[in-house]
């Protein structure tokens, strides 16, 4: 795998309706990084990996993905917006993760449909090829976007709270496969609320409550007094702020 | 006379007789390859009603064509595939770029092209024209009109095989798509412009207010009999065929106006599906037989 730029954030400003929910955060994430994104509901945890993702623009600053090509960068969100009784088998779904290879027409050889099956088994779905994506669990579906994640062979890969409502088991299971991206060197961001989790497989931590908290060795940035701080952060957009007036005033440490 | 012969009179002679019997024959053909397909999308997407927001709104294009040109089907034609052309870039674009959702934007275009297409037709026409209009007329295809049908059929297959993939993933995962690939506001588009050619090929053989028949019915006798979606095209096209024909000799055989007669057959098609769907019929819902083992 070639080592490639970091992602840098400069003096990024992220946000809905003018309104930011992640705010002047500046700071890069070497190549290869495992890091956990941590913070409370709110916080801008989901916005910030948006715009890495490329779909959210920034209302100011930039995202710098070091050419990385969009399609260098796999996303998982949230909440995924797939359309579970669209007729469409586990096998097909997951396949759709080798779009940057196959493309409109590339054929599905050999080599593609031992690849879509290495991934199958890599999360443990051997045997549900030919189900409808509607048939499965909640976990077993996560094992699948799992599976699709893997076939994109992103160097950046980007996690919502993926661990969320997943049992003990296929979370252990997932987080391995995390740890398998790291190894390879590429660049794995999560957001999590699990702190023992992250504690556990994350070497670094990004503590985001709209603004930066604090950024770092996993250890030092999840300390009590940090935590604290984060949970003051006020949830509410106001609706009648004024515009932001930081760029005017002398740089500020962010 | 004997079986064979009364068999041979019902549902062949009248093709071998007549040559309009023939081209509504033809028309019906290209209508199922082109249409059912389509259909099967909308339904999936859950768009089956913005088909039918759009078939009304290429009626103001077709009135113009008719008031240029009187019942010429070829002028109809084009004045049908700008105005739904039109029609289909503005609301999807509106409902790409602002958070009106689509539906909500061709239920405005609709309506107004419906009213605007009727008064177009009854500055010129008679009563008659407008039946014609909304109905339409599948018994009077000529040429041109039957090349236009064909070659939508044709083109609607050759785009659909262009745009298959990047159509699939935005369907079941629209942010997946977009995180990986350009395709999707192209192909969307696309789509919408094969919705507009296989309206505007509908609208000649049903008429506006039927014209989205052939695609949507046959769609939703397709989900009744199979959870695969190769399956399902192949389903709606043949059902959509079936319903044709058998349309067109009903309507030979009891004078029924032979468009509300195909969309009869497709929606008694419909209701057997329904019925005794193998995918989630009634009856099989009823009498799921027991439980299994694992």
């Amino acid at each position: 795998m070639r080592m490639t730029a970091p992602v840098r954030f400069r003096d990024v400003t992220l946000g809905y309706d003018r309104h930011p929910a992640v705010h002047h955060l500046s700071g890069e994430i070497s190549s290869g990084a495992l890091v956990a994104v941590v913070g409370p509901n709110g916080a801008g945890k989901s916005t910030l990996l948006r715009g890495i993702a490329g779909i959210l623009k920034p209302l100011a600053g930039c995202i710098e993905t070091g050419g990385l090509d969009l399609r260098d960068i796999a996303y998982l969100p949230q909440t995924v917006d797939v359309d579970r009784s669209f007729p469409i088998s586990v096998y097909d779904f997951v396949g759709t993760g080798l779009w940057r290879r196959v493309g409109l027409f590339g054929g599905m050889g050999r080599a593609v449909r031992d690849r879509i099956a290495q991934a199958l088994a890599a999360v443990g779905l051997n045997g549900f090829e030919n189900r409808a994506i509607g048939t499965l669990s909640g976990g077993q579906m996560q094992r699948m976007l799992f599976a699709r994640v893997l076939l994109q062979d992103a160097r950046l890969i980007v996690l919502d709270e993926p661990f969320n409502a997943i049992d003990a088991k296929t979370s252990a299971d997932l987080v391995a496969l995390l740890r398998r991206w790291h190894a390879e060197k590429r660049t794995v961001l999560a957001a999590l609320h699990d702190m023992d989790l992250v504690r556990a497989n994350f070497p670094e931590t990004l503590l985001l409550a709209r603004g930066p908290v604090a950024w770092g060795l996993t250890s030092d940035v999840l300390n009590v007094e940090n935590l604290a701080e984060a949970r003051r952060m006020c949830e509410a957009f106001d609706d009648s702020a004024a515009a932001c007036a930081v760029d005017d005033l002398p740089s500020q440490a962010a | 006379m004997n079986a064979a012969a009364t068999i041979y009179a019902a549902l062949i002679a009248p093709f071998t007789e007549f040559e309009f019997m023939r081209r509504a024959l033809a028309a019906v053909v290209a209508l199922a390859l082109g249409g059912a397909p389509i259909g099967v999308f909308l339904m999936l997407r859950r768009m089956s009603l913005v088909g039918d927001a759009m078939a009304h709104a290429i009626l103001p294009g077709a009135a113009i064509g008719f008031l240029l040109s009187g019942l010429n089907l070829f002028a109809m034609t084009t004045g049908g595939l700008i105005a739904g052309f039109s029609v289909a870039i503005l609301a999807g674009v509106v409902a790409r770029s602002t958070g009106l959702k689509e539906d909500a934007s061709l239920a405005t275009f609709y309506l107004v092209s419906l009213a605007l297409g009727v008064t177009i037709v009854s500055i010129k026409g008679t009563n008659i024209d407008l039946l014609h209009v909304l109905f339409g007329n599948i018994l009077a295809m000529d040429d041109a009109t039957l090349l236009v049908i064909a070659s939508n059929a044709t083109i609607t297959l050759i785009v659909l095989a262009v745009i298959y993939r990047p159509l699939v993933i935005e369907s079941v995962d629209p942010v997946f798509l977009r995180t990986v690939s350009r395709a999707g506001a192209p192909s969307h588009l696309a789509f919408l412009a094969l919705v507009v050619i296989n309206l505007v090929s509908g609208f000649q053989a049903l008429g506006t207010l039927l014209a989205v028949g052939l695609m949507i019915l046959p769609a939703g006798i397709a989900r009744f009999w199979s959870r695969d979606l190769t399956a399902m095209i192949c389903i709606a096209v043949a059902s959509a065929f079936v319903s044709g024909y058998a349309g067109l000799v009903l309507s030979f055989q009891t004078k029924v106006p032979s468009g509300p007669a195909i969309i009869l057959v497709s929606a008694t098609l419909y209701v057997a599906s329904v019925l005794f769907g193998t995918v989630g019929g009634l009856i099989r819902q009823m009498f799921p037989g027991r439980h299994l083992e694992a």
